[in-house]
């Protein structure tokens, strides 16, 4: 490279630089004006850990949470949409029972975005599985492709959407770990309303949270983890 | 003079035909506008059978297309002259009928007025997308293939289109089967040999349905197939059926040696009720074993044989994509390996499905497109067969 | 020349005023300016609201003043609490005029946070 050509790039770089810290406090500035204008970051990964000694039985609190949270009738119909169900296991050799939620898992290599054909499945810079039903051609794909069966379709034409949680006819859904709620700081609903506290839901990247030091400290499984699919769910217990 | 009531009756049945293969069609409009109107609420389909009865139609359709092209390859790429004559047939069929059930897959979609989105917002690492590409890029490479048989100063180009179409309908198959062997987490799917199984299925059904046209074209222009060509294409179905056989067999027998495998197989082979009864009497039964008698049986053979033979190779392609897609989702997926299960949203259960009436319109009406496509373009275009007197290969 | 130019200008003024009087009366709601003027608005909502859309769906900004929530919010119904149910509701009465459908409520609530919540509770 001529002296010149290195001369030319230094110049553009600190114009650059100066051009940025002009701008810089007028964005700042624009941002607290708007309020909650942050983009996802791609340095945060939500999770949950599921604590199955805490999960009782019979419970559906976090069933119930999740269906008002985003409007869901809450029928279990085989036409009707569930984003998160309780499923009661039992070791076939052993004979252990257990009790534990079953939701998207929101995998770091989600299957339903590799094969949905529009984009429309799509995982968020911090680690979120979401379906973009402006893109979404309801051709079921990802449906097929999920290992835990986390996606429904909706079958029929709904009326009278929760305002923060439009879903409508003729596309797929899924928990979306009330990616609402998050942007406004809260957890969601379903670990909000888990009285025993199985859901703690946080930050795993974050060395500061909850979620990280009992990751860290306490043995916990992803389901189906032969898949290699990273799920930020994980369970406790099992 | 004599001839023209004939020629008159001709004309006649070719409306009735149009009239028929139209009335099919617009039973397919119906399912698709109820099915918008209503959602797939009207369907059968749910949230754990996801794909239903139309797929089997589409993908019979469209593994068929692919297939039929084999009389065409033969004819320009292994220049066979007996198949040669019967490329450009083999061509159109193969367009009506990728017609027939690209229609099909897209109107079943949740969203088909969205359709464009899947142009617009292309995922490079989905299946389905680069289906789009296959299909599209096939549709343009036999019109240009058919263009290069049907006009005589493109003529000199035939050998190469032949090539180019060749090689892609294998691409354009192994797509398809692709679609079910990246589902790595499903046990019915998620095999490497799907691919290879469904380009050979997909020789025997393309052949069984060429037969079926080919036959009903020299019925209705008065003219009989020379018996020595049917006996080579006959014995051609034959073996197809058998390779079929053999890949169909191989896939279910490799699944029966993984020991996580062992259940699936066995509500496939023994338990499952309906998949089951279809996979061995209608798939292997009706669909293998009676043509396969009727094409060697010494004495049987002959061109009714044949036909009938053709017919049931194509009912048999129907129970087994039924067995395959239907009964592979009715099948619990395995989440939690070694566990029981159970919960509200049919885990560890199997599925249950009954296919309703708008499924089966929207299928037969993809049928339909590909039946009027064919029948007008036989009607307009010289589609038959010429064949030279002395067959020098 | 000048003769024909105001003579054709003289054309238009009927057909402005007519424009004007055909223009569909609607429901604003609450009404008021939260965005852009009402002429920019009328042009260029759709792009906001796209724009908007993927901003908020694939990278999480959310701007709660051009979010189509806000809009219900503002010109819902003070009767119906809807921006959809009626002739004149303020975006169907405008989009039958203009003869564009509406792919939006398929999915997003065409009313009030507050009439859905109420509801809800009923």
């Amino acid at each position: 490279m001529s002296d010149i050509d290195t001369q030319r790039r230094q110049f553009l770089k600190t114009s650059a630089g100066a051009a940025a810290i002009a701008i810089a406090p007028g964005m700042m500035l624009y941002q607290t004006a708007q309020g909650d204008t942050q983009a996802a970051s791609s340095t945060v990964r939500w999770g949950m850990l599921v604590d199955t000694a805490q999960c009782k039985e019979g419970c559906n609190d976090c069933v119930n949470a999740c269906n008002k949270e985003n409007g869901l009738s809450g029928k279990t119909g085989t036409t009707d949409s569930q984003w998160i169900r309780k499923i009661e296991i039992k070791d076939v050799s052993s004979g252990r029972a257990l009790s534990l939620p079953m939701m998207c898992q929101h995998c770091e290599h989600p299957p339903c975005v590799d094969v949905c054909p529009t984009q429309a499945s799509f995982k968020r810079a911090d680690g979120i599985v979401l379906v973009d039903r402006h893109l979404c051609i309801g051709c079921r794909y990802c449906m097929m492709a999920c290992p835990y069966k986390a996606r429904s379709f909706v079958h029929e034409t709904l009326t009278d959407q929760n305002p923060d949680v439009p879903r409508g006819k003729g596309t797929v859904e899924a928990c979306s770990l009330c990616v609402h709620r998050i942007d406004k700081g809260q957890i969601p609903a379903c670990a909000e309303a888990c009285q025993n506290k199985a859901i703690l839901f946080g930050d795993l990247n974050d060395a500061n949270s909850e979620i990280y030091k009992k990751v860290r400290s306490v043995a916990s499984v992803q389901i189906r983890a032969d898949l290699q699919l990273n799920p930020g769910v994980r369970y406790q217990g099992l | 003079m004599a001839d023209l009531s004939k020629l008159y009756s001709m004309n006649r049945l070719y409306y009735v035909l149009l009239a028929i293969g139209g009335l099919v069609v617009l039973g397919g409009a119906y399912a698709v506008h109820m099915m918008e109107h209503h959602g797939h609420i009207i369907s059968g389909m749910n949230n754990q059978i996801v794909w239903g009865m139309p797929h089997v139609f589409a993908i019979f359709l469209i593994v068929a297309a692919s297939g039929v092209l084999n009389v065409a390859s033969i004819g320009s790429v292994f220049g066979k002259a007996v198949y040669k004559a019967r490329a450009p047939l083999a061509s159109l069929l193969s367009i009506a009928m990728l017609a027939g059930g690209l229609a099909v897959l897209m109107l079943d979609l949740g969203r088909p007025d969205r359709i464009i989105v899947a142009a617009t917002n292309y995922n490079v690492t989905s299946v389905f997308a680069w289906n789009v590409v296959l299909y599209s890029g096939m549709f343009s490479l036999v019109i240009v293939y058919l263009w290069t048989m049907m006009e005589r100063r493109m003529n000199p180009f035939n050998k190469a289109a032949g090539l180019a179409v060749f090689v892609w309908r294998f691409v354009l198959t192994t797509g398809t089967g692709l679609i079910f062997a990246f589902l790595t987490a499903r046990q019915a799917y998620g095999s490497a040999l799907l691919p290879p199984m469904f380009i050979v299925l997909s020789f025997a059904w393309g052949l069984a349905v060429f037969h079926v046209v080919q036959k009903v074209i020299y019925a209705w222009n008065d003219k009989t197939l020379d018996p020595a060509i049917l006996q080579r294409t006959k014995n051609l179905l034959g073996v197809f059926v058998v390779g079929s056989l053999y890949m169909v067999a191989t896939y279910h027998f490799t699944n029966m040696y993984f020991a996580h495998q062992t259940g699936f197989e066995l509500f496939i082979l023994r338990d499952g009720g309906v998949y089951p009864n279809l996979f061995w009497w209608g798939y292997v039964v009706l669909g293998n074993v009676l043509p396969l008698l009727l094409i060697y049986f010494p004495g049987l053979g002959k061109t009714k044989c044949v036909m009938v033979a053709s017919l049931l190779v194509v009912l048999g392609a129907f129970a087994l994509l039924y067995v395959f897609i239907i009964g592979g989702q009715a099948y619990p997926l395995s989440i939690f390996p070694g566990y029981e299960v159970s919960s509200s949203f049919a885990d560890g259960q199997v599925a249950s499905y009954a296919p309703s009436i708008y499924e089966f319109l929207l299928g037969l009406g993809g049928l339909g497109i590909a039946f009027l496509i064919t029948t007008v373009s036989v009607r307009v275009l010289n589609f038959m067969p010429q064949d030279k007197p002395y067959i020098s290969d | 020349m000048r003769l024909l130019v105001s003579l054709l200008l003289c054309l238009c003024i009927p057909a402005a005023l007519a424009a004007e009087a055909n223009a569909p009366k609607l429901d604003i709601g609450k009404g008021g300016q939260c965005v852009k003027d009402t002429q920019w608005m009328r042009k260029n909502h759709m792009h906001m609201l796209k724009h908007q859309r993927n901003e908020t769906v694939r990278k999480g900004v959310r701007v709660e003043a051009e979010a189509l929530k806000a809009c219900v919010e503002c010109h819902a119904s003070t009767s119906d609490n809807s921006v959809t149910a009626r002739e004149d509701s303020f975006c169907v009465g405008c989009h039958r005029y203009a003869a564009v459908k509406i792919d939006c409520f398929e999915c997003h609530a065409s009313k009030r946070k507050a009439e859905v919540a109420s509801k809800e509770v009923k």
